[in-house]
């Protein structure tokens, strides 16, 4: 077996491989549902359903899509430089701890100057924290993945300790979590009933401002050149470190900002069980995507139905919800093949 | 101060230290045979979950214990025929695949566990490997007790060191698989497949790994929990580059890692409140990366690491 | 009978028909030169009789057996080994590694180290190739390599020898050598291909000539019966022109190079107190056997390398501490030695790389951050038609370009600003021969409106056709720019092979004491 360029590539074959990914996935992943003994219609049916099938399913499945397009944002800016951001995770619980540490009442300010506040410094936390790894890269040449990777287990003892230790909300009855977010500090929920919160409008409002400084920018242009061929943009003079560190930044402050929003907008207060790894899912969302920042949102809503749909499923039938990660997992690896064979094809030889 | 040296003069402390070190041995070798054929393996922290789940299982359902050794090995090697597939024959992305693969490893273990044990609230327990300590040799005092009594599956830890080594320096496929990561134009120039020669060593690398991580459940602990593996694989990966891709000094990179994590453990009992417990859990991702720094400079990278080779492309 | 015989080989690449039906033989003790020009399909044929490729129609014979396509070690079975261009070797490790390398059954347990030392030291007495089998290769110089590379194959027992474009990296006085390696070689009854583009070397090695031209062989020639214009246009297909050279008088100096030295990330000196003055309607050139310091100076100049001493000096001003960005702006023109890794972003659009190098000029982006889409296109589109690039346009992706239109578009970014200096770097390595006389004719322009250009190239030919005076690195250590004329082929070679010269021409009155040594290039 060996792969070929293949002649031209048409628009349409590059549009389809997130869809024939998709399709894959389920397809492999009915071997599971098989297996559990359940019909594989029916289960994907109630996926469906528990994503989308009422008022309630919908509100929940955009309002778990907001970490994860942010969080793929992350990634997808990241990737697109050729930065492997694994550190998502880990990002994100430092912009929830910026937020805890601001926001639980050691300033207060009106509530349209709070919430960007809190924003702000999630995205800077973030920030900072990748750029320990950025630098590591820049200078030293170490290699990012496993050091983004290794920090997420920092963070999370760090987020442990403090929630257990001196951010412990006195009045939680022993439950270790952080104290409140002040009221000026709550992200607004966007509907009267439900969970979902004005942290969509951030994301969304990310998305675009990510496509645009993609598209129309000089930085832009500079994060894909470098993406693509390092040694012939640092001849055209672009900085190539330079470059890479502002990727870091934005990607870091992306997934910070997706921690604010889940503290901020979801629960009000910090625990350790904040991301149920969002920051991993962030890099299916990013792929599946094939890291463009406007079909991150697509991609997110999608994760984030067989996230709730899954859930939902397992209540009724005897599926492990661990299935839902199997899927994402499948997805990864089914939008590389896809993707490859938008510009290949595979030939068979004997 | 002298906390930490009476505690590095008790037996118990060597003892855990060569218990702890096993599944660091085998993940590092099993990636150092990877990256030394060009590959790197991000898929270690899944394989190591798949290793320590099926390995466990098959104890579980009736199995013996060498039995579930080699088929977590057998396991290992399946996923690493898959990464090698993606990697080595269909060109795409080392990073993403390797991630993808923990990803897909790790919850298709998890999946599995659940399905075979359902209404499991306490994790259920095998019987694992028993400490055998080696005749004469487990008498000594001190070493006795701390190297020679150990379980099988850490004798086998400490003799794969040198094997793998034999294996890679001084035999015609090690060369082979030495000159695939270094340069594979080379390899097909003398009539090798550069493919099989990659996957092959993924694959055994990758069996390597599920043997580490079938370790944890069958000879450390006896039971399998969640998140088992805890990052574990990673620092595989930082100890590969710490060692400078040669087996006697992955084994010198584990022992002090090891170390460290024993070291913690007992250190958390006598300083007691002073310092949090988490600080010491943080020690062994933190010297990681400390590692990593240290030996970025210097860092010998097999040439063609992360360089897919393509057959009859136009050159 | 032949020993080896080609019969209708034809292999295609997509549209691209490389070998049309080739029909070839050779025979014992015969060297064959095969000569094209790049992209002919020389490497193509070779690939597939040494299994890299399979054909798609035709057959292989050897001592009148089929040869079974696709598998190299079938070929090293028969008897073919391969001196590939690009050297096969693996740097970590030692000669003796990479020449054992497959030699043994892959499933034994052990090398079997010392008899085959003994085989190794044995042959290379007989073939007069000096060998050091423990050293490691990233410490040999490149024509040591190229002995590696030759050993590899003998050891093997090959009695069909292919050796691909190997001088392209010799001095003059290693060629001889290797000429007379081969000519002992086909004493003891080996076959020899030869591939080259050079013709005064064909004429001078080989026993008869196959010229392959756009994947056909147009013909099949005695080399005693062949002289050097017949073969050009064989290999061409028209009479063949290359521009030549109209005297001029330089003009002011536009870059002043003084005391230039730099040292690599591990304190290794590259380049060696350089000293060069280039005037206005002047090209010089820089010889050299590659490793010599030729891509340290080249990245000094062309803004990449911030870390040197020495002084700069642009039409009088200083250019320390400036990158490619103000290089580019300051009115130099870089044409890199690496179209595809370092000229241009083969993924991006053309109309894209064509604002590489000044993002952040007025034209190109408003208050420096957004970019003029519509003008960046409009741009493309003008320089698209002026140098003639064949594409789908400003749109298309850039890697989908032949290598020739790709190094159009990098003289187009390159010269159209009508730079002051222009830093031209093996600007026609792998070109057929319209894209060598065009870029030649380019840089002649160029010349002629007032740029002084400096060539660095690997091609003695080249430069001696090209430039007004040249100059030879050697370990860093540039000699004196004298005029081509006062140079000859010989002492050029001496040179470049870093032996002392007695200084037999005019001008600067400097001896060119180049010390003599073992001959140790380190590759860089």
């Amino acid at each position: 077996m060996q792969i070929e360029l293949r002649d031209h590539t048409s628009l349409l074959r590059a549009g389809m491989a997130p869809i024939t990914a998709v399709f894959a996935t389920l397809v492999i992943c009915s071997a599971l549902i098989l297996w559990a003994g359940v019909p594989v219609l029916e289960a994907y049916a109630l996926l469906f359903k528990g994503a989308f099938g009422s008022a309630f399913a919908l509100k929940e499945t955009f309002t778990r899509s907001i970490p994860l397009m942010l969080t793929g944002l992350a990634v997808a800016v990241a990737f697109r430089s050729k930065f492997y951001n694994i550190g998502a995770e880990g990002q994100l619980y430092a912009g929830a701890l910026a937020s805890v540490y601001f926001g639980t009442g050691l300033i207060d300010l009106p509530a349209f100057i709070m919430v960007p506040f809190l924003l702000l410094v999630g995205a800077l936390a973030g920030g900072a924290l990748l750029l320990v790894p950025v630098l590591l890269k820049t200078k030293l040449k170490v290699d990012e993945v496993v050091t983004t990777l290794l920090l997420n287990f920092v963070m999370l003892l760090m987020v442990s300790y403090l929630i257990e230790g001196p951010w412990r909300d006195p009045m939680a009855m022993g439950w270790p979590q952080t104290a409140s977010i002040v009221d000026n500090g709550v992200l607004p929920a966007l509907l009267a009933k439900g969970r979902l919160h004005a942290g969509l409008i951030v994301a969304l409002l990310a998305a675009i401002l990510v496509w645009a400084v993609m598209r129309f920018t000089v930085l832009g242009y500079e994060i894909k050149a470098v993406g693509f061929n390092a040694k012939a943009a640092e001849f055209s003079g672009i900085n190539v470190n330079k470059t890479v560190i502002y990727t870091a930044l934005i990607s870091g402050g992306l997934a910070g900002i997706a921690g604010v929003s889940e503290v901020a907008g979801l629960k009000g207060y910090l625990t350790l069980d904040l991301s149920p790894g969002f920051g991993y899912t962030g890099v299916a969302v990013a792929m599946l995507a094939r890291l463009h920042p406007l079909s991150v949102v697509p991609a997110a809503l999608f994760l984030s139905a067989i996230y709730v749909g899954a859930d939902s499923m397992s209540r009724a039938v005897n599926i492990p919800t661990y299935i839902a990660d199997v899927l994402v997992g499948v997805s990864v690896l089914a939008i590389l093949v896809c993707v490859m064979l938008t510009q290949y094809k595979i030939r068979f030889r004997s | 101060m002298s906390e930490l040296i009476d505690i590095l003069l008790t037996t118990g402390f060597w003892a855990a230290t060569i218990r702890i070190v096993s599944p660091l041995v085998f993940g590092t070798l099993g990636e150092l045979i990877c990256e030394r054929a060009g590959v790197l393996n991000l898929g270690i922290e899944g394989i190591m979950t798949v290793g320590a789940m099926s390995g466990w299982m098959w104890v579980y359902q009736g199995g013996d214990l060498w039995g579930g050794v080699l088929f977590a090995a057998s396991m290992g090697a399946l996923f690493g025929l898959l990464h090698a597939t993606f990697t080595v024959h269909l060109c795409l992305s080392q990073h993403v695949t390797g991630i993808g693969i923990t990803l897909f490893a790790s919850s298709l273990s998890y999946f599995v566990y659940r399905m075979l044990l359902p209404s499991a609230t306490t994790p259920p327990k095998i019987e694992p490997f028993q400490n055998y300590p080696i005749p004469f040799l487990s008498d000594i005092p001190m070493i006795g007790e701390a190297l020679f009594t150990q379980t099988p599956l850490t004798y086998l830890a400490i003799l794969c060191v040198p094997v793998v080594w034999y294996v890679l320096h001084r035999t015609p496929i090690g060369l082979a698989v030495r000159m695939a990561g270094e340069n594979p134009v080379a390899v097909e120039a003398q009539g090798i497949n550069v493919l099989s020669v990659r996957t092959g060593a993924v694959m055994v690398g990758s069996a390597l790994m599920a043997v580490g991580g079938a370790f944890i459940t069958m000879s450390w602990f006896d039971a399998f929990y969640f998140g088992m593996v805890n990052g574990r694989g990673w620092i595989c990966v930082a100890l590969v580059i710490f060692a400078s891709w040669k087996p006697g000094k992955a084994l010198l990179g584990a022992l002090l890692f090891a170390g460290l994590e024993a070291m913690q453990v007992r250190a958390q009992l006598s300083s007691g409140a002073v310092i949090p417990y988490q600080f010491f859990l943080m020690l062994p991702y933190v010297m990681s990366i400390l590692a990593m720094i240290v030996m970025a400079r210097k860092a010998k990278y097999p040439q063609a690491l992360l360089v897919p080779y393509r057959r009859g492309e136009r050159v | 009978m032949s020993t080896l015989s080609f019969k209708q080989i034809t292999k295609r690449f997509g549209s691209l028909t490389a070998n049309d039906s080739i029909t070839l033989s050779l025979g014992d003790s015969e060297i064959m030169a095969l000569l094209g020009e790049n992209g002919a399909g020389k490497t193509t044929l070779m690939n597939i009789l040494f299994g890299h490729y399979v054909a798609d129609e035709g057959s292989i014979e050897i001592d009148g057996k089929t040869l079974p396509s696709g598998s190299t070690e079938a070929a090293i079975e028969a008897g073919v080994g391969m001196v590939h261009q690009h050297f096969t070797l693996a740097d970590n490790l030692t000669v003796i590694e990479n020449i054992v390398l497959g030699t043994e059954c892959l499933w034994s347990w052990r090398h079997d180290m010392t008899a085959a030392r003994r085989k190794l030291i044995g042959m290379s007495e007989a073939y007069s190739l000096a060998i050091e089998p423990d050293a490691l290769v990233a410490d040999l110089s490149v024509g040591e390599r190229q002995r590696v590379e030759i050993m590899k194959a003998l050891y093997r027992d090959a009695r069909i020898l292919i050796l691909d474009e190997p001088t392209a990296v010799l001095t003059p006085q290693e060629t001889e050598n290797l000429f007379i390696t081969l000519r002992s070689l086909t004493d003891k009854g080996l076959s020899v291909i030869f591939i080259s583009h050079k013709l005064h070397e064909i004429l001078a090695i080989s026993d008869h000539v196959a010229v392959l031209r756009r994947g056909k062989i147009v013909g099949t020639i005695k080399t005693v019966d062949a002289d050097r214009n017949g073969l050009a246009e064989m290999m061409v297909g028209k009479a063949v022109t290359r521009p030549r050279l109209e005297s001029m008088e330089p003009g002011a100096p536009i870059l002043t190079i003084s005391g230039l030295s730099a040292a690599s990330s591990d304190k290794l000196p590259l380049l060696k107190g350089i000293d060069l003055t280039i005037h206005a309607h002047e090209i010089i050139g820089i010889a050299g056997v590659a490793g010599n310091g030729q891509t340290a100076l080249a990245d000094v100049l062309s803004g990449l390398n911030r870390q040197y001493s020495g002084i700069l000096e642009l039409q009088g001003k200083t250019l320390t501490d400036a990158g490619p960005s103000e290089f580019v702006a300051r009115g130099i023109g870089r044409i890199p030695e690496d179209r595809h890794a370092r000229g241009m972003i083969g993924d991006m659009a053309i109309w894209e790389n064509l604002i590489s190098e000044d993002l952040r000029s007025e034209q190109v982006s408003k208050w420096k951050t957004i970019i003029r889409k519509k003008a960046a296109i409009e741009r493309a589109e003008h320089l698209i038609d002026s140098y003639d690039v064949r594409c789908k346009g400003p749109l298309a992706q850039t890697k989908l370009l032949s290598g020739g239109n790709i190094q159009k578009l990098i003289l187009a970014r390159a010269l159209s600003p009508n730079p002051d200096f222009i830093l031209a770097n093996q600007p026609v390595r792998g070109l057929d021969e319209g894209a060598i006389a065009y870029v030649h004719e380019q840089l002649f322009a160029a010349r002629k409106r007032g740029a002084a250009i400096l060539l660095i190239s690997e091609d003695l030919d080249e430069l001696l056709s090209l430039c007004d005076r040249i100059a030879v690195i050697y370990q860093g250590k540039l000699s004196s720019a004298l005029p081509t004329s006062a140079r000859t082929v010989t002492e050029l070679g001496l040179m470049m092979a870093g032996q002392t010269i007695q200084a037999t021409s005019e001008s600067e009155g400097q001896t060119n004491s180049v010390t003599r040594s073992k001959g140790e290039i380190h590759a860089n």
